[in-house]
């Protein structure tokens, strides 16, 4: 056939070590999960089951539905550290929009659930915007902006609930975020269609594509006449509003919306990401990437409970775990140079 | 060079290959004390691999290497160091925000007991360094403060004050204006009296032959010829580097040549009297439809600015551009790419994505014109599989990723860009820069390709020929303001260097 066809064999050709050397980022995450996974399998006689299995896809589905949108943020090379607070913030505002009962003391303003839910989205995006103009107009960087926007949107929360808890979410959240469906969980559900949806927008559409661009080489992307800012403000609010998703149906899985519920959800996510391969210089790895992450991490909780570890050491490993990856992901990017050279 | 003496420098049979392709193939040089030797070759002739290896930053290869008669083996680039050999890279690599004197003394300011700084004798040291290669500045001035061609020369100066017995110098004379070309050769010169062995590669053939004793050229990894410079001519270099008849290709425009009657085509962009702080100052000009726009001018004389502000990257302090008569003010590229204004910048490295693959380094400014919202991966490939096609570009294989490619093959690549839905101004940096003469002319021929076709095109170059090559008409910018205008008259290198 055509000559690319033949060139393209002979790429292959030159060795299969290059090719391995610049897949690293996607094997090295599947690997650690392997070996995760047998280890736990033959440590604890109670972890692969299939119950088990179900619980692990339970726990990690409110991270895997706020990972979805710092997916997009990492991707451009940019962080978002106030997904946990925007996360906490919007699901407390849910809750603050519902009548609660009357032992609650909240000086709440009860609303329709629909209503609710609206004004909670709206809420979140409206964050998500601040960021976005925090980063593009302002020019603040994001890990500056996010990090002021962590302690706003905890402000928020503070003055909503004051120190007060909150049970009562619109109907629609409560079914989505603790109800199940043929024995399968809505949260499940929602958080597998929502990583879909994040990868189909990634891979197939035009904005997927920029985002990869600007990740990849933000001057050669503004030098081909894309609206730069314009895609990373629009990265920052679908951040924002995957969070925001992610804080209401934690609170009706929880059962309760309070202050600092969510604060593991910052380093988890960032975690379920890298760890996954995604690069932190952008451009490379997706959801495919994150969700190989989000199992990582999973498993990596879930077994060290059924192993019977010291819960203090686990805090230790799990740093180290993280730690490790982020070598790893260092080095992948290193490799791939090399292997382009 | 003298006869019997020991070569302070020996390279046998060197062989260096990069992923399957040989860069370089059996390759002898040496290089003797007192001794200027000139380097030339088309890109990717291995000029430059075979320096990096002397310079100990390419560390594997096959083959001997001798300093002072010794078999060595350098691990990194302080190996080389070590053993008396410097190099100056073809990009600027100073500090900015540091001194004068800092940047001379880099990596070794001189220390007191304690170990602190010696401010006073370093910057003594350093103005007397500087004075000898006649460079008077403040050696306390923050160096990013200085001109562009003056921070290149403190660069050289570091290099060649460094105490290295082996200094190459790779493209010096690229961003200096000619009396600051004469100022480093005499300096060469002085070192070369010291004993000092000198590399210098350079595309311009006139300023190897000038000053170097000895020429090398490399043509495909292999070095083709070596004879003393006073018995070689221009066009026989050529010759031996493209190993075809040189004469006709490389035209050297210092006979004057006739710049056409002005075109009376309609005006693509109006510019009126744009400034921005420093480095612009009242620029008025028009683009017409069909017309090559050359604008002349040394590096750092505004240039660049001016193309950032025609692409919206800048924002002006003042003055309007109209583009088909309608007042424009970009708020970002994006608006300016719509407005029908394509900008290939003189770096491609912040032009493409050296990670992703040919067909998505073409498509990236046309994707909204393909598609709304969902990717046509088919259509894209077909569309860069023509563009390919039409440029000639090496290797023809839409799929693979634009870092393999050469660097001449990727200049096309950022053209290609632009050329399927072709924009109404065509802004070109440095189009031709460090590409060899085949390269060149098929980028001369793809912009004549253009202006047939009716667009308006600006060609930004600080090398003469680059304009001249191109151009119907020439404006001259000097230190951010137009100073004079080329237009249905003759004009030559001497004229327009004259000019600027």
């Amino acid at each position: 056939m055509s000559s690319e066809t033949a060139s393209a064999t002979a790429q292959r050709a030159r060795g299969l070590a290059p090719f391995l050397r610049s897949q690293m980022r996607n094997i090295a995450p599947f690997l650690t999960l392997i070996c995760l996974f047998t280890f736990f399998a033959f440590a604890s006689p109670s972890f692969a089951t299939l119950d088990n299995l179900g619980n692990i896809l339970t726990q990690v589905s409110i991270t895997g539905i706020i990972a979805v949108g710092l997916t997009f943020v990492i991707l451009c090379a940019e962080i978002d550290l106030s997904i946990a607070a925007i996360a906490n913030v919007t699901g407390i505002a849910v809750a603050y929009f519902t009548l609660q009962e009357s032992y609650v003391n909240i000086a709440n303003v009860p609303l329709p659930g629909a209503v609710a839910i609206l004004l909670s989205i709206l809420l979140c995006a409206l964050l998500g915007l601040v960021n976005a103009l925090g980063l593009t107009v302002i020019g603040i960087p994001s890990f500056i902006m996010t990090l002021a926007m962590m302690q706003i949107a905890a402000g928020i929360s503070a003055l909503l609930v004051r120190g007060q808890i909150a049970y009562k979410v619109p109907g629609l959240i409560t079914t989505l975020g603790s109800g199940s469906i043929g024995g399968i969980p809505w949260l499940v559900i929602i958080a597998a269609l929502m990583l879909l949806g994040g990868h189909l927008v990634l891979t197939y559409t035009r904005f997927g594509r920029y985002v990869y661009m600007v990740g990849g080489n933000r001057e050669a992307a503004e030098y081909s006449g894309l609206n730069v800012k314009l895609i990373l403000g629009a990265v920052m609010v679908i951040s924002a509003v995957c969070s925001g998703i992610g804080g209401m149906l934690g609170v009706a899985h929880f059962g309760s919306a309070q202050q600092n519920e969510f604060d593991t959800y910052l380093l988890d996510s960032i975690a379920a990401v890298v760890v996954g391969g995604t690069s932190l210089f952008g451009g490379r790895g997706g959801i495919g990437n994150t969700i190989v992450g989000l199992f990582v991490l999973g498993v990596l909780n879930n077994g060290l409970d059924h192993v019977n570890i010291d819960s203090f050491l686990k805090i230790l490993i799990r740093g180290l775990i993280l730690l490790a990856a982020l070598v790893i992901n260092v080095y992948a990017q290193r490799l791939r140079e090399k292997a382009a050279e | 060079m003298s006869v019997g003496q020991q070569p302070i420098l020996e390279l046998q049979g060197i062989t260096k290959s990069f992923g399957g392709v040989e860069a370089l193939r059996g390759v002898d040089f040496a290089l003797y004390p007192g001794e200027i030797h000139g380097l030339v070759g088309e890109n990717g002739a291995g000029k430059s691999t075979l320096m990096k290896i002397i310079a100990g930053v390419h560390t594997e290869f096959s083959g001997r290497f001798l300093v002072d008669g010794q078999e060595m083996h350098f691990r990194s680039a302080r190996d080389a160091h070590a053993a008396g050999i410097a190099m100056v890279h073809q990009e600027l690599s100073v500090a900015p925000d540091l001194t004068v004197a800092e940047n001379v003394f880099l990596g070794n300011q001189p220390t007191n007991a304690f170990g602190l700084v010696q401010w006073r004798r370093m910057a003594r040291e350093a103005g007397e360094q500087l004075a000898r290669f006649g460079i008077d500045v403040d050696p306390m001035a923050r160096l990013g403060d200085l001109p562009i061609g003056l921070q290149q020369l403190i660069e050289i100066a570091r290099v060649l004050f460094s105490g290295a017995r082996i200094v190459i110098l790779d493209e010096p004379t690229s961003a200096l204006s000619p009396p600051e070309v004469e100022r480093l050769f005499a300096t060469l010169r002085r070192l070369r009296e010291e004993g000092t062995a000198i590399v210098f590669i350079s595309h311009f053939i006139e300023d190897i032959l000038h000053v170097s004793d000895t020429v090398t050229v490399f043509r495909n990894g292999r070095k083709v010829a070596e004879t003393a410079s006073a018995a070689t001519s221009k066009g026989a270099l050529i010759e031996a580097m493209i190993g075809r008849g040189g004469e006709a290709l490389e035209h050297s425009y210092t006979d004057d040549l006739m710049l056409p009657q002005p075109s009376a085509s309609s005006v693509i962009l109006k510019v009126d009297q744009l400034s921005l702080s420093r480095s612009l100052k009242d620029v008025s000009f028009e683009a017409r439809a069909g017309e090559v726009l050359g604008i002349y001018g040394f590096m750092g004389c505004g240039q660049q600015e001016l193309s950032r502000i025609l692409f919206g990257k800048l924002k002006p302090d003042s003055g309007t551009l109209l583009v088909e008569g309608v007042p424009k003010t970009f708020a970002s590229t994006a608006a300016a790419r719509r407005a029908g204004v394509a900008l290939v910048p003189e770096s491609r490295r912040d032009m493409l994505f050296h990670q992703e693959p040919v067909y998505k380094n073409v498509s990236i400014s046309i994707l909204d014109r393909i598609s709304t919202l969902l990717l046509k991966p088919t259509q894209e490939r077909d569309i860069a599989k023509r563009q390919v096609e039409q440029l000639q570009i090496r290797p023809p294989v839409v799929g693979l990723d634009l870092g393999m490619l050469s660097g001449g093959n990727q200049q096309k690549v950022a053209l290609a860009k632009w050329l399927t839905y072709p924009p109404k101004l065509l802004v070109l940096c440095e189009p031709t820069r460090g590409m060899d003469v085949g390269a060149k002319n098929d980028v001369i021929n793809i912009v004549r390709d253009l202006r047939a076709k009716g667009l308006a095109i600006i060609v930004l170059s600080t090398e003469p020929e680059t304009v001249l090559s191109l151009a119907d008409r020439i404006l001259v910018l000097k230190r951010g303001a137009l100073v004079r205008e080329f237009r249905n008259e003759p004009v030559s290198k001497d004229r327009l260097l004259e000019a600027a």
